[in-house]
């Protein structure tokens, strides 16, 4: 079970927490410019790593509030937490 | 190889079962093959069964990185059914379901189908609706299916909780009757048995660690056991296409998830069918060795632990209790999980790429071990013929960008 850190709140049980799925998805700038192949590589396509996966998290059931957190899906180490809009930090591989 | 027959077990009976002959051989990998399947599943076993079969290709291979059937393949909780939405999909678990009807004896080996009805339940007034509108949708696809009262339901699964007390009271369901469950090992070692006879190569052991791919054509697979060349390479690693996709430069809209089940102690036939309550998200059936099989829900966040969290069994059992009062006692014996490709719309991937040669058969999530032998049959075609058979062309990765999904997710997101 994944102890959270919530950078509002401190540590706290997963089960007060929902995952957002993959983070820096940036939201098209331009969308009027974008075909279906850019559409759909932006709605649809991920990464799923195998490894580091940088993703979004909420405190659903605490403060409420979004952050972002680069996690092991192999160990499922939490190996850095940080703000949303924040560039992905340097975590060990 | 001798068949399997009555005169067969009677013979090694009397030899005390010493002398069975080994069900596959163990090649070594050839430097190069027609087509290499990667992921020794259930799905990649059928589909190289089908292309020996069906398509005459026998210089071909099965590339696996551990067992095979080590995957989700054995780690399943076995429903086998087709009453899903839209008319894509019943059409392509129903073609899986006539299949699954003959398949003991076009393999050869006992797959133990056993088609014992399936019972989604209903909760609410609003789940009742749906459920009769997906049963609607099954009959005018040519799917069986019907609806079953709370008194049925008493006859068709005496253990269930009908009390109108309960917290969720159970307002009615849907049966499909040639639904069931199937022995999952079976699945596996028959499939690779029947390729096996057809001179398909099974290799286990050898994990597909790169591809070889040239001016946007494969050419072959780098493995924990040297290179192998082929000039038509199949993907069928569940939870870890995206990794082989990675390989390859692409990506695929998917998430890997742990999805887990549990088994009780053996007792005695208490369950004569399978339940599944999409509402308080947890389902049962019973075992021929006596277990009770429990399916529980995916953990939601990306993970290929390959275990899952302890909230999501604890809220599974909080369900069986409530729904099955009789299982309150049961010691539980054993609990894992498998990883599944979750997709945006929850139906499956078996598609062309944008590399020449390599085609992906994916997505199937957690509700991919019904469809295996159509799976295995359409991807097969897929691969020998290069184009999507009708029944699959609905699924391929073109429909992320066109729009045209394939959305089921009451059919498939809980219920498995
Ligand atoms: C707990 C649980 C319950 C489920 N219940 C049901 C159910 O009741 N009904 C239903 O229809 N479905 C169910 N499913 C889903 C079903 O198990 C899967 O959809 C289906 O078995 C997938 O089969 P497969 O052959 O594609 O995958 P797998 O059996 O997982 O095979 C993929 C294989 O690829 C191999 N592989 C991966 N990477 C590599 C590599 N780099 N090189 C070589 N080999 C590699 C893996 O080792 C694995 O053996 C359930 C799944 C789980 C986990
Ligand atoms: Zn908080």
């Amino acid at each position: 079970m994944l102890l959270i850190s919530c950078p509002w709140c401190g540590d706290r049980s997963e089960e007060e927490f929902s995952c957002g799925g993959e983070a820096h998805i940036v939201r098209p700038v331009t969308p009027q410019d974008m075909d279906d192949q850019a559409w759909g590589d932006y709605v649809f396509m991920r990464r799923n790593e195998k490894g580091v996966h940088f993703e979004r998290w909420r405190h659903g059931n605490g403060c409420g509030r979004w952050f972002n957190v680069a996690r092991s899906t192999v160990t499922h180490e939490i190996l850095a937490i940080y703000q949303v809009g924040d560039d992905r930090p340097e975590v060990p591989e | 190889m001798a068949n399997y027959s009555i005169f067969a077990l009677g013979r090694n009976a009397l030899q005390r079962h010493r002398h069975w002959p080994r069900v596959w051989r163990s090649p070594k990998p050839r430097p190069s093959y027609d087509a290499i399947i990667v992921g020794g599943g259930g799905h990649g076993l059928a589909t190289a069964y089908y292309l020996a079969k069906q398509h005459g290709m026998d210089n071909i291979a099965v590339l696996e990185k551990g067992w095979i059937g080590g995957g989700n393949t054995g780690r399943n909780t076995t429903i086998v059914r087709s009453n899903y939405l839209n008319p894509e999909s019943a059409a392509i678990y129903d073609h899986a379901l006539n299949l699954w009807q003959g398949l003991s004896q076009e393999l050869n080996f006992n797959v133990m189908f056993s088609p014992r009805g399936v019972i989604n339940l209903a909760h609410d007034h609003h789940e009742a609706r749906e459920l009769r509108r997906r049963i609607y949708a099954n009959q005018l696809a040519g799917v069986d299916a019907e609806w079953v009262t709370p008194t049925q339901l008493r006859a068709l699964c005496p253990i269930l909780n009908l009390d109108p007390g309960m917290r969720y009271p159970i307002l009615g369901g849907t049966l499909q009757r040639r639904g069931g469950v199937a022995r999952h090992d079976a699945v596996a070692w028959g499939y690779a048995r029947a390729a096996d006879r057809l001179g398909v190569d099974i290799i286990q052991n050898c994990e597909v660690t790169g591809m070889t791919i040239n001016d946007g054509r494969v050419e072959g697979v780098q493995t924990s056991q040297g290179e192998i060349l082929a000039p038509r390479v199949g993907v069928v690693a569940a939870g870890h296409s995206s990794v082989l996709a990675a390989m390859a430069g692409l990506r695929l809209p998917l998430e890997s998830h742990p999805l887990q089940a549990l088994v009780s102690e053996p007792v005695k036939p208490i369950m004569p069918t399978v339940v599944m309550s999409n509402k308080v998200h947890a389902y049962m059936s019973q075992s021929d060795k006596g277990e009770l099989v429990i399916g529980a829900g995916i953990d939601g966040y990306n993970s290929y632990a390959q275990r899952g969290s302890l909230p999501v069994i604890e809220e599974t059992i909080r369900a069986i209790v409530e729904l099955f009062p009789i299982t309150s006692r049961l010691k539980m014996m054993r609990q894992w999980a498998g990883i599944v490709d979750v997709c945006p719309d929850a139906s499956p991937i078996i598609s062309a790429t944008p590399v020449e040669g390599l085609f992906f058969n994916c997505g199937w999530g957690t509700g991919g071990f019904k469809a295996t032998p159509g799976s295995g049959h359409l991807f097969a075609h897929t691969l020998a013929k290069g184009e999507a058979h009708p029944i699959n062309a609905p699924f391929a990765l073109e429909r992320f960008y066109s729009g045209a999904l394939v959305a089921e997710h009451g059919a498939a997101a809980v219920a498995h």
